[in-house]
């Protein structure tokens, strides 16, 4: 599903991308790929989400946005919360579009190092 | 001081300060007096009327001209030959040390006297440095080796990494110069660096500490170090080594000194009677999950676990203390097992509670969460050394958890009893069942074997290079060697763990212990020590902070030929950190400040990027970076490989992601 830029964080949780006067415009993933590195994701989940022992895999295939944002928003786990003070709705729809854009990795099976 | 009066008062007519002053004076003047000198003087007879400029007198000439005649400015055996005899009986091959005044005298006995063998001395850069490679060296080899260093400025260089050894179970003998007669010591900064009671410093973290006041006392206190220190739970100790002592000669009528024979110690075991109760718990057990940290310490420990494992047909847990169970076998499984668990068994675990709770640092107010993850009436069994050591003030031992079945004894010696209480407490009706348990978990491993490597493929191609690339493009290089590896600092993801056939004792030789920053380079040199003497192929995940703490030591490799392959986790930064300043940012609604880095202000190795290839250069290693293109990284291992079969330690500097 295509991730969209919208104002406000009750069309932002429900994943709907909707602009308040009924319009929508695709989230930019360059811009997610700059705000994923400045607002810290890249630490746990490295530079392409693809995640390691500090934290889980982001991408390829992301979550639903809905469970995306709840969880950045309202996390209780390991990962702290990041409250909209600090990480903008924009920017969040940025980052999701940006773990979106990632590609599938090959198939381990295709990779001679991995099949030793 | 009663120790002070010990020493002194068999001999109150000889003091040390004087004795030397006195030997000092006469030396000189005797050494500047050949003996052909004074016997051509006496010959000359009576002097004629002197005229106003005298020729100089063949004494005088001879004293300004000739070869002074070499006499020994102290006379007698030296008492630290005699302490070097006494270390000698004991199995130390190698004495990594910083040089120090206040060890002067037993360092030129151990390299003159005693021939710089057995031990030899290893010139280290810092004394942090020489801890880490006794700690590093015991993991490969079994066999501990002692320091010299400063008891003051040199012991508080070393400490940290005391507490390491202290928190891993290894034994390191730790002896601290100091000249304790504060009379006639030297002013200025000898007088700077002694102390009453420099052992202080790390008694809270060493298993036993001493300050012999007599060579005797010094036989005794090295032999007992010596014992304590490799008794399991095994530990480090220290002895604090009197100037005085070293520099004295033994008294031509002192009473017979003698060296105590070394016995090693049979290690303690648990209790005949607990670990029966142990056994019929796991014998009747549905899910029983075996938990281990630091249970194995030899190739034996390790065939024991198996064996007990295949008995109940029992997942295991290897927290890594240790390579105790090999990776390979179908019982080998990951921490969540423990959730369904009716039964545990930890064995040397560092952190039990933390074994069966989970505590999530993001709770209100800044203060941590805390979850059971067990069930309620889950049966915890445990055998532990460590128990017979807790001390207070250092909180090594963890929050406190409640043990049904507690047993104070080493694992590994207490395991052969453990099993055959399994074998006989299995009912013959439960064989079945335990057998299809076993078949259940075999198939979990082979999947969860696919899902790590389908894991590892993410990023694959990324640059900076991922962790799960950078290790096993490694393993690709060292897969048909005997290999070690001997230390993996900082955080790649556990992949060699999870993706390497780790299964001999030596592949994985665990971490720090007290996880104090700095262990990862020393441990990895005094490491390939021990297997360079093996003939084993030595290989080291190197992270850029670690290194930077004292990289000195990559001097002692190159100096004292040890080779070791280094390849670089270069994060550029404190990863451990980055997310705690980013967390607390978090809850106080703050943007982080990054200043100019990628992670918040302080927590980065950036700007400028340190070039470690070139440090590396620069101590005579053999070094290529910085690599971030993971296509150039194989073959850079590969000429890597090849510098180290010859000999000599390689480095590669390899940009990597976080984690």
């Amino acid at each position: 599903m295509g991730f969209v830029r919208a104002f406000g964080p009750a069309a932002l949780a429900a994943g709907l991308g909707l602009l308040p006067g009924g319009g929508a415009f695709a989230a930019s993933a360059e811009k997610g790929k700059a705000a994923y590195v400045q607002h810290g994701c890249w630490q746990c989940h490295g530079f392409q989400g693809q995640g390691g022992v500090a934290g889980k895999a982001l991408a390829p295939d992301p979550i639903a946005a809905e469970a995306f944002t709840a969880f950045v928003r309202g996390s209780n786990g390991p990962m702290p919360p990041y409250p909209e003070k600090i990480l903008s709705n924009d920017d969040l729809a940025d980052i999701y579009a940006y773990l979106q854009s990632i590609p599938k990795p090959a198939d381990h099976k295709s990779i001679p190092l991995l099949n030793q | 001081m009663a120790r002070k009066d010990a020493r002194r008062d068999p001999r109150p007519e000889v003091s040390r300060r004087k004795f030397l002053a006195g030997v000092a004076v006469a030396g000189a003047a005797t050494a500047v007096t050949p003996p052909a000198a004074n016997g051509a003087t006496t010959a000359t007879g009576a002097s004629p009327a002197r005229p106003s400029a005298l020729p100089p007198t063949m004494q005088v000439a001879a004293a300004e001209t000739g070869t002074p005649q070499e006499l020994s400015r102290i006379g007698g055996v030296a008492g630290s030959d005699y302490m070097v005899d006494v270390i000698k009986t004991l199995d130390i091959k190698y004495l990594p040390s910083n040089p120090a005044s206040s060890f002067r005298a037993i360092h030129e006995s151990l390299i003159n006297y005693g021939g710089n063998k057995m031990p030899e001395f290893l010139t280290c850069t810092h004394e942090e440095s020489a801890v880490g490679m006794a700690h590093g060296y015991f993991k490969v080899s079994g066999k501990p080796l002692m320091t010299l260093c400063h008891g003051t400025v040199g012991l508080q260089h070393a400490a940290m990494a005391v507490y390491n050894a202290w928190c891993d179970r290894v034994p390191v003998i730790v002896v601290g110069g100091n000249d304790l007669d504060a009379a006639h010591r030297p002013p200025g900064v000898p007088t700077f660096h002694s102390a009453q009671d420099i052992n202080a410093l790390v008694r809270d973290f060493t298993k036993w500490d001493d300050t012999p006041v007599s060579l005797q006392h010094f036989a005794q206190s090295f032999v007992r170090a010596y014992k304590i220190a490799t008794t399991p739970p095994y530990g480090p100790v220290a002895i604090s080594l009197d100037a005085g002592l070293q520099q004295e000669p033994i008294r031509p009528n002192s009473e017979k000194l003698y060296i105590p024979r070394f016995v090693a110690s049979a290690p303690p075991q648990g209790d005949t009677g607990a670990v029966r109760e142990a056994a019929r718990l796991l014998a009747g057990a549905e899910r029983p999950v075996i938990v281990v940290d630091r249970a194995a310490r030899t190739a034996n420990g390790v065939a024991l676990l198996v064996e007990l494992a295949e008995l109940l047909q029992a997942p295991v847990v290897d927290l890594g203390g240790r390579m105790n169970f090999p990776k390979t076998h179908y019982l080998s499984r990951p921490p969540e097992v423990i959730n369904n668990a009716d039964v545990i068994i930890g064995m040397e675990l560092s952190d039990y509670w933390g074994v069966v709770n989970a505590y999530v640092d993001n709770g209100e107010n800044g203060i941590g969460q805390n979850r059971s993850k067990i069930k309620p009436d889950t049966k915890l069994i445990s055998i532990s050394s460590v128990d017979l050591i807790t001390k207070s003030n250092y909180q090594d031992f963890q929050r406190f958890q409640t043990i049904d079945v507690s047993m104070p004894g080493d694992a590994e010696a207490t395991l052969p009893a453990l099993i055959e209480a399994v074998r006989s407490a299995i009912p013959s009706d439960r064989k079945a069942a335990i057998a299809k348990r076993g078949e259940a978990i075999k198939k979990a491993h082979a999947e969860g074997r696919e899902r790590t490597r389908q894991t590892a493929a993410l990023a694959w191609d990324a640059s900076p290079i991922s962790t799960a690339r950078l290790v096993m493009e490694t393993w690709a290089q060292i897969k048909d060697l005997d290999w070690s590896l001997v230390a993996s600092e900082g955080n790649v993801s556990n992949w060699p763990n999870r993706l390497w056939p780790m299964e001999k004792h030596y592949q994985w030789l665990g971490r720090s212990g007290g996880y104090g920053v700095g262990y990862g380079a020393p441990a990895s040199v005094g490491a390939a020590l021990a297997n360079r003497d093996l003939g084993r192929f030595s290989v080291s995940i190197q992270s850029d902070g670690d290194l930077m703490y004292a990289p000195g030591v990559l001097w002692t490799a190159a100096r004292h030929k040890i080779p070791l392959l280094a390849v670089m986790h270069n994060n550029r930064g404190y990863h451990q950190e980055v997310m705690h300043v980013q967390r607390l940012s978090n809850f106080r609604s703050r943007v982080a400040n990054l200043g100019n880095d990628m992670g918040p202000v302080g927590t980065s190795i950036e700007n400028p990027d340190i070039e470690y290839h070139k440090l590396a250069e620069s101590m005579g290693w053999w070094a290529k970076g910085p690599i971030k293109d993971p296509a150039e990284l194989g073959p850079a291992i590969k000429q890597a490989v090849a510098v180290v079969k010859s000999g000599q330690p390689a480095l590669l500097n390899v940009w990597t992601q976080p984690r």
